[in-house]
C-alpha cells in the first residue's frame, strides 16, 4: 500500500491530505457559526489530526531494518526537507518563540538567526558525508569511522544526555496543549500526548516518523500563518506582514519611548503569578551586547549540527546529492515558520499597547480591561495578569504581565478572530511538539538498540528480534520522558537550549573532524566526547548554583566551553597517540566522493 | 596530484567561501547591530531588525542551495557525481 507506487503519488497524496485539512477547518468554522462549543472545536481539532497521525503511522508499518531505521532511504528531497522542518521545529518554537521576541527582542532573535544558520553548517561540513558513509544512527558514524566500542557507547551517551534533555521538554508541550483542548488534568495529558507520538513511530519506526512529520508540517505551517496573516488584515497593518510592517515596528519604538520601561518594585513584582513577565525591553532596538548575541548565535548554530535526530534525517535520502538538496528545502520550510515568529510578535504587541486601536488596553482603567472577556479566559488560564501598582486606576506598560505562550495562543482571540483559529493552533502546537518528540524518541532509542544492543551486546541478534527490541526501548525511554515531564521541572524553552549545548560539547568536533581531518583517531575521539560533554555539564551546574562564569558564557551557551575543550582535547590527544589505520584512512577518502558504494552496507 | 586530491582541494575550497558567507551574515554584522540600527533596511524596518528576522535567515537558504549546486558541479568535474538510479 505504501511501497514504490506510494513514493511516486506523494504530491498527490499529501496535496489531498491539505485539501482534506482545509475542508476541516471550513467544517469547523461553520459549526461554530452554527452553535459548536469552543470546548467541542478544540477536542475535534485535536483528535482529528492525531486520528489521522496514528492512520498513517499504521500504514507505514514495516519489518525491515532499513525501513524502520532509515525509512528504505527512498525519501524525496522536498519532502524530507518538510519532514526535517517538523522534526526541528519544536513546541517551543511553535508556541514560546514568538513569545520570547515580544519580551526580549533583538536578544531573543540571536536564537532566530542560530537555529537557521546552524543549517549551513550541517549542509557543508556533514550531511552528504554521513549520508554517504551509509550508517543508521549518529553513533554509527562515530563508530565506525573511530572504531572500538567505546567511542560508539560514548557517542550514545552524549546523544541520550542531549536528546533526553530536549524530549522531555517536548512531551511537557504535548502535554499542556492536551490538557488544555481536551480538559482533562495535566498528569493525564501527558501520557495521552504519549500514546500519540508512540502511535506514530512504534510500528514504522523512521517510516513512519518520516510520513507523519510531513502531515504535521502541513498542519503546523497552517496553523502559524493563516493567524498571522488574518491578524494582519484585520488590523489594517498590511495583506502580506512580512514585507508591510515596518511602520508598525516604528510605531511600537515611538509607544515604547513615550511610556517608558518602568521598573517594577520587588515588593510589587511578589504578587505577579510565576511565569508571567511584562515588557522591559525595547522591540526592535539593539538591547544586548554584540558578544551575547553572537555567543548565543554561535551555540546554537553548532548545537544544531550536532542534534542526532536532526543529522539522521539526511540518512534517509535516496542520494548524497539529494541530501545536500535536502538541507536547502529543510531550512527553507523552517524559514516560512521563523521569519514569521517576528511579525506575530510585533503584531501582538502593537494590538495590546496601542491605544489608537480598539484592541489595546495600556492606558484604559483597570476596571475596564478586568472586565474584557479574552482577559478574564486568560486570566483565568494563569497566563495575563494587570494589577495597578502606582493606584491611579489606568493602566501602564508595567502594569500588564502575560505567558510567554498567550502570544501565539491569546493573540487571535485578542484580535477578534473566531474561535475555529484558536483550535487550528491548539492542533498546530501539537502537530509540532509530537514531530520533534517523535524524532527524539525514535534517535534515542535506535542508537541504543543499533549501537549498544546489536553492535556492541548481540551482533548476531536477527532482524526482527533487533526491531522487537527496538520497539520495546521506545515505549520505555517515552514513559521515562513522560514521567519526568509530568513533574514539571523547567520551563519548555530552557531544557530546549541545554539540549543545544549538550550536543555541541560532545558532538560537534568528533563528528566534523572525523570527516575534515584524516589524523583525528579512536583516542582523540573518546577524548573529545568524554571531555567536552563532562566539562559542558560541570560548567553548567557551576553558573546554576552561583558561580559567575567567565567570558559572558551563561547558562544557555555553556556548549562553547564545552566545545572548545572538546576541541583541545581531541586534537592534543590524536596527535599524541598514533594516527589511524590505513584502512581508517582509505575509508575517509570514499566518505569525502559521493559516487560508489556506501561505507556501510544496505544491511548491517 | 591524484583525481581524488584535486577533488577534495577544490570541495575545501568550496567549503571556506560558503563557510566565509556564513560567518558574516551570522556573525560579522551583528558586531555592528547598533552601528547598523539607524540604517534603514529593506521594506522600511530598521537594517538590524531586518536581518535577525528576514535578511540572515534568506541568504541562508540561498546560500545551500548554491553550495549544493556548486558541489555538484566540482562532483561532476571529476566524475564522482552518482548515477541517477543510485
Amino acid at each position: 500500500m505504501i511501497k514504490g507506487n506510494f513514493i511516486d503519488n506523494l504530491p498527490k497524496v499529501y496535496g489531498i491530505y491539505t485539501g482534506g485539512f482545509l475542508a476541516f477547518i471550513i467544517i469547523m468554522a461553520i459549526g461554530e457559526q452554527m452553535g459548536m462549543t469552543s470546548k467541542a472545536i478544540g477536542i475535534c481539532f485535536v483528535a482529528f489530526t492525531v486520528a489521522i497521525y496514528a492512520i498513517i503511522g499504521y500504514l507505514s508499518r514495516t519489518a525491515q531494518a532499513d525501513a524502520y531505521y532509515v525509512a528504505g532511504r527512498q525519501v524525496p528531497t522536498v519532502f524530507n526537507g518538510m519532514a526535517t522542518a517538523a522534526d526541528w521545529m519544536s513546541g517551543a518554537s511553535f508556541v514560546a518563540m514568538a513569545g520570547g521576541i515580544y519580551f526580549k527582542g533583538y536578544g531573543y532573535m540571536a536564537l532566530l538567526v542560530g537555529w537557521t544558520g546552524g543549517y549551513v553548517l550541517v549542509a557543508t561540513l556533514l550531511a552528504p558525508y554521513l549520508r554517504k558513509f551509509g550508517c543508521y544512527t549518529v553513533p554509527d558514524f562515530i563508530g565506525t569511522r573511530y572504531g572500538g566500542n567505546l567511542s560508539r557507547f560514548m557517542a550514545v551517551v552524549v546523544l541520550t544526555v542531549a536528546s533526553f534533555t530536549y524530549v522531555t521538554a517536548q512531551i511537557n508541550a504535548t502535554g499542556t496543549i492536551a490538557s488544555v483542548a481536551l480538559d482533562i488534568p495535566f498528569q493525564y495529558a501527558v501520557y495521552v500526548g504519549l500514546v500519540s507520538i508512540l502511535l506514530c513511530s512504534m510500528l514504522g519506526g523512521m517510516r513512519g516518523v518520516t510520513w507523519t512529520q510531513v502531515a504535521q508540517y502541513i498542519v503546523l505551517i497552517i496553523a502559524y500563518l493563516l493567524p498571522v496573516f488574518w491578524i494582519s488584515n484585520k488590523m489594517g497593518a498590511g495583506f502580506f506582514p512580512h514585507f508591510m510592517l515596518a511602520d508598525e515596528v516604528a510605531r511600537i519604538g515611538e509607544l515604547e519611548q513615550q511610556y517608558g520601561f518602568v521598573k517594577n518594585a520587588a515588593a510589587d513584582l511578589k504578587s505577579v503569578p510565576k511565569g508571567l513577565a511584562g515588557i522591559t525591553k525595547a522591540h526592535s532596538a539593539v538591547n544586548a551586547t554584540p558578544w551575547a548575541f553572537i555567543s548565543l548565535a554561535l551555540a546554537m548554530m553548532m548545537g544544531t549540527a550536532s542534534l542526532p535526530h536532526v543529522m539522521m534525517r539526511y540518512f534517509t535520502t535516496p542520494s548524497v546529492k539529494a541530501a545536500r538538496k535536502s538541507v536547502g528545502w529543510s531550512l527553507f520550510f523552517i524559514f516560512l515558520l521563523y521569519s514569521s515568529a517576528p511579525m506575530l510578535a510585533t503584531l501582538s504587541k502593537l494590538s495590546l499597547i496601542d491605544p489608537n486601536l480598539p484592541t489595546g488596553i495600556i492606558g484604559k482603567s483597570i476596571a475596564d480591561v478586568q472586565a474584557i472577556d479574552w482577559y478574564q479566559n486568560w486570566n483565568q488560564a494563569n497566563l495575563m495578569f494587570v494589577s495597578d501598582f502606582n493606584g491611579n486606576g489606568t493602566l501602564e506598560l508595567n502594569e500588564f504581565f502575560m505567558g510567554g505562550k498567550a502570544v501565539v495562543l491569546a493573540t487571535p482571540e485578542i484580535a477578534g478572530l473566531p474561535y475555529v483559529i484558536s483550535g487550528l493552533v491548539a492542533a498546530g502546537g501539537m502537530a509540532a511538539a509530537m514531530s520533534t518528540a517523535d524524532g527524539l524518541i525514535l534517535a534515542i532509542a535506535n542508537a541504543i538498540s543499533h549501537d549498544v544492543y546489536y553492535k556492541i551486546i548481540d551482533p548476531k541478534a536477527e532482524t526482527a528480534k533487533r526491531l522487537v527490541v527496538a520497539r520495546v526501548l521506545l515505549v520505555v525511554i517515552g514513559f521515562a520522558g513522560a514521567t519526568i515531564a509530568a513533574l514539571e521541572i523547567q520551563g519548555i524553552l530552557g531544557s530546549v537550549i541545554w539540549a543545544f549545548d549538550f550536543a555541541m560539547s560532545g558532538l560537534f568536533f568528533p563528528l566534523v573532524l572525523g570527516v575534515w581531518w584524516k589524523r583525528a583517531n579512536k583516542e582523540g575521539a573518546v577524548a573529545g566526547m568524554f571531555l567536552g560533554l563532562v566539562s559542558g555539564a560541570a560548567y553548567l551546574i557551576w553558573v546554576r548554583s552561583g558561580g559567575s562564569g567567565f567570558l559572558g558564557i551563561t547558562q544557555l551557551t555553556f556548549g562553547i566551553f564545552g566545545s572548545f575543550v572538546s576541541l583541545v582535547a581531541m586534537v592534543v590527544v590524536s596527535l599524541a597517540t598514533s594516527e589511524p589505520s590505513a584502512a581508517t584512512q582509505r575509508m575517509v577518502d570514499e566518505v569525502r566522493v559521493p559516487s560508489g558504494k556506501s561505507i556501510l552496507g544496505k544491511q548491517h | 596530484m591524484s583525481k581524488q586530491a584535486q577533488h577534495w582541494e577544490k570541495t575545501r575550497g568550496l567549503l571556506l567561501v560558503t563557510l566565509a558567507i556564513w560567518f558574516v551574515f551570522s556573525i560579522g554584522i551583528f558586531l555592528f547591530g547598533a552601528e547598523m540600527e539607524s540604517i534603514t533596511g529593506p521594506f522600511g524596518y530598521p537594517l538590524t531588525y531586518w536581518f535577525t528576522c528576514q535578511g540572515s535567515l534568506g541568504i541562508f537558504v540561498i546560500l545551500i542551495f548554491w553550495f549544493a549546486n556548486r558541489q555538484e558541479k566540482i562532483d561532476e568535474e571529476f566524475g564522482f557525481s552518482e548515477r541517477e538510479d543510485d
